[in-house]
């Protein structure tokens, strides 16, 4: 008893019967209506057609008198009086004493004036016995005959008495089994929602115990609970990669943090094992290397957090972006020279774009250094430092002719600390992209990775531009 | 050089006390900014490093205040704040420099000393020399032993640079700040291949080397003590 009403109240507080409850109430409230008003117009419409009858009839009982006299008019009376389901007939004296007719008794007054009563009365016919108030009703027409006598026409009132006593069972009856139909309806669509909401609340208790890869059950039906499921498991798989690469950064984090961590510290351990004095200086310089690299790696990432984050936006002023271009590239050209690779430039001149000339500096320096490390003994050793307009764009590329970066890894590399040089052999701290992907948030624009040589089968290259936006203003 | 170290990081400061007492400075500390501006107004300073975050006055209206008491030492900001902006809104506080934490202490000790020598450094002098080396700013010359050495300008202002500081340590970001006007860290050793190109120019068909390269630390210009 007690789980059947625990339930019952769990399925009341169901949204689907709350609804059913607001729906058969206002059904119910509809029905009546209708069912009054149909009942109440054919009513009237059944004493109307009545009434039209009694006074047709008055008139030709009236007409029978004035032609046939008192004689015709009895014999009439008399023959209608016998039909089966006759109407009322009485012929009283000016005094309103009955003379004849088919009625018994009749309601005092009745008689009294002309025309239609005004309302209902009650009456007695002969062979029927009286039953106490509960006599039939009847409305009537009385009329004054030229000699003073005074004819009533009437007509029982207990067709459409019936008729609004059907109408009223047939309404009872129709909200009767509305209710029961409404009952039912609920205890089953409440029960399987409760059954499907239950399902998906648990599921999303695994989930948030930890486990991510739950999915909130669907039933294939593609119902609005469907719907709501599949935008949830979506959210989930979304919220599934962001922790994936949460952990992943964390990862890399850890490893680019602790690898030097470990030299410095077995180079530390090393040394003091050692007993010479010039081990010792050795030692203490390649340390002072490592902290630098990891200084640097910290630096790097304060540095993109902030852009990123953008908390205090960075100045930006009409910078000469040619000037930049040209600076950089003058920067790093003996280091390209050194390692055998030939820098070219092909810089637009006079270039103004708004934005913080260290930043699109640094980025653009990150560039040709990306480049200058993976252009590296290629075949063909170019890297081509670019700048255009294009199309209300200006774009500052960096090309070069290394081995590339394969097109299902592009999205890979900008994220922090991915480098797709599994061993990490290479010099770096893998945020070079990262910072150049948030200067370019900061500014707007947008980054994009090509192939410099796409009809090549090797060293197909890298072309990483800078897209800045010119906006009017 | 005597030097005023404002910085409420003990540890650090301690730190510093002893690294800069090595390199031959003399230096007080205060912890607070309220101490160091009655510091820096008693007594004459060389150089000044502040930190920017400080208890009771933080480092920029420190700055701000020195200079409205006309007080004009040469600082040197610290900063553990490595907002893009931070180094403007601190040079425009008043600062002469400005250094991102963490640093190296040798770069933080050739800033110093740079700072610390800038009094005297004869900014209106239209010719540096060193040794037998010639720099003439007007006429953008170099000459060597009177023997003319031609040189890319961004050379000439390497060199300018590190002869107006001869006898400085001068580090890899002094010289990108200074030359380039970049303030980030370039990772890949650019600024050494055109110390080593400005070298070779200079160098090549002499004996005497005058461009040091200070290990760790940066490079410094300077003749060779006789013997």
């Amino acid at each position: 008893m007690q789980r059947l009403l625990g339930r019952l109240t769990a399925l009341y507080r169901t949204t689907a019967v709350r609804l059913s409850a607001i729906y058969l109430l206002l059904f119910a409230v509809c029905a009546a209506f209708l069912v009054f008003y149909v009942s109440s117009m054919s009513e009237g419409l059944l004493q109307q057609q009545m009434r039209e009858a009694v006074a047709q009839e008055t008139e030709q009982i009236e007409r029978v008198f004035d032609n046939n006299g008192m004689n015709g008019l009895l014999r009439t009376l008399e023959r209608r009086a016998r039909q089966p389901g006759a109407n009322l007939y009485i012929i009283a004296s000016p005094t309103g004493e009955v003379l004849a007719g088919n009625v018994a008794a009749i309601q005092p007054g009745v008689l009294d004036n002309e025309g239609w009563t005004e309302t209902p009365f009650r009456y007695q016919r002969y062979q029927e016995e009286a039953r106490g108030s509960n006599r039939p009703m009847a409305y009537a027409q009385v009329t004054f005959l030229s000699n003073g006598l005074r004819v009533l026409v009437g007509r029982d009132l207990g067709e459409p008495e019936n008729f609004r006593k059907l109408v009223r069972q047939a309404l009872m009856v129709a909200l009767g089994v509305m209710g029961v139909g409404a009952l039912a309806i609920w205890y089953l669509i409440g029960r399987n929602a409760l059954k499907r909401m239950d399902r998906m609340s648990d599921a999303s208790q695994r989930i948030m115990a930890g486990d991510l890869s739950q999915r909130l059950p669907t039933s294939g039906s593609g119902d609005e609970f469907d719907r709501l499921s599949e935008s949830l498991n979506t959210m989930l798989g979304r919220i599934e990669k962001l922790n994936e690469g949460l952990k992943q950064v964390s990862d890399n984090i850890a490893h680019d943090l602790k690898t030097p961590l470990t030299r410095l510290r077995n180079k530390a351990e090393a040394a003091l094992a050692g007993n010479e004095k010039a081990d010792h200086r050795i030692a203490l310089e390649e340390m002072i290397g490592e902290s630098d690299q990891l200084i640097r790696t910290f630096n790097a990432l304060l540095m993109i957090s902030r852009v990123e984050a953008g908390q205090a936006p960075a100045e930006m002023s009409a910078i000469d972006i040619s000037g930049i271009a040209h600076d950089s590239a003058e920067l790093y050209e003996p280091v390209a020279e050194d390692c055998g690779l030939k820098l070219v430039t092909e810089i637009a001149d006079g270039v103004e774009i708004k934005g913080n000339r260290e930043l699109v500096g640094q980025a653009l320096g990150n560039l040709i250094d990306n480049a200058i490390k993976y252009a590296e003994g290629s075949d063909d050793p170019e890297i081509r430092v670019s700048l255009v307009r294009r199309e209300g764009d200006v774009v500052l590329s960096v090309a070069d002719s290394g081995a590339g970066v394969p097109d299902d890894k592009r999205d890979e590399v900008v994220k922090r600390f991915v480098r797709l040089d599994a061993s990490r052999s290479k010099p770096g701290t893998g945020l070079g992209l990262s910072l150049v992907g948030a200067v370019m948030e900061m500014h707007h624009g947008r980054l994009e990775l090509d192939t410099t040589h796409p009809e090549r089968e090797n060293n197909r290259g890298l072309t990483v531009r800078m897209v800045f936006p010119v906006r009017p203003d | 050089m005597k030097i005023l170290i404002v910085e409420d990081d003990l540890e650090a400061a301690a730190y510093l006390s002893k690294a800069f007492r090595e390199a031959g400075i003399v230096l007080d500390h205060a912890s607070d900014g309220e101490s160091g501006l009655f510091l820096a107004t008693e007594n004459s300073y060389d150089v000044l490093v502040i930190d920017r975050m400080l208890p009771r006055r933080d480092g920029l209206s420190l700055i701000s205040e020195l200079r409205r008491r006309n007080i004009h030492t040469p600082v040197l900001i610290l900063s553990a704040l490595g907002q893009v902006d931070d180094r403007v809104t601190g040079l425009r506080a008043g600062g002469d420099d400005y250094l991102p934490k963490p640093y190296a202490f040798s770069e933080l000790l050739a800033r110093v000393e740079v700072l610390g020598r800038r009094k005297g450094t004869p900014e209106q002098d239209m010719v540096y020399r060193v040794g037998d080396l010639e720099l003439d700013r007007l006429s953008h010359t170099v000459k060597r032993a009177g023997r003319e050495i031609l040189l890319q300008p961004r050379e000439f202002r390497l060199l300018e640079y590190l002869m107006k500081n001869a006898g400085q340590v001068v580090t890899r970001t002094m010289l990108l700040e200074n030359v380039w006007d970049y303030h980030f860290d370039p990772q890949t050793n650019v600024i050494d291949v055109h110390v080593s190109r400005l070298r070779s120019k200079i160098e090549k068909d002499f004996d005497q080397p005058l461009l040091r390269t200070v290990r760790g630390a940066g490079y410094m210009m300077k003749e060779e003590a006789a013997g």
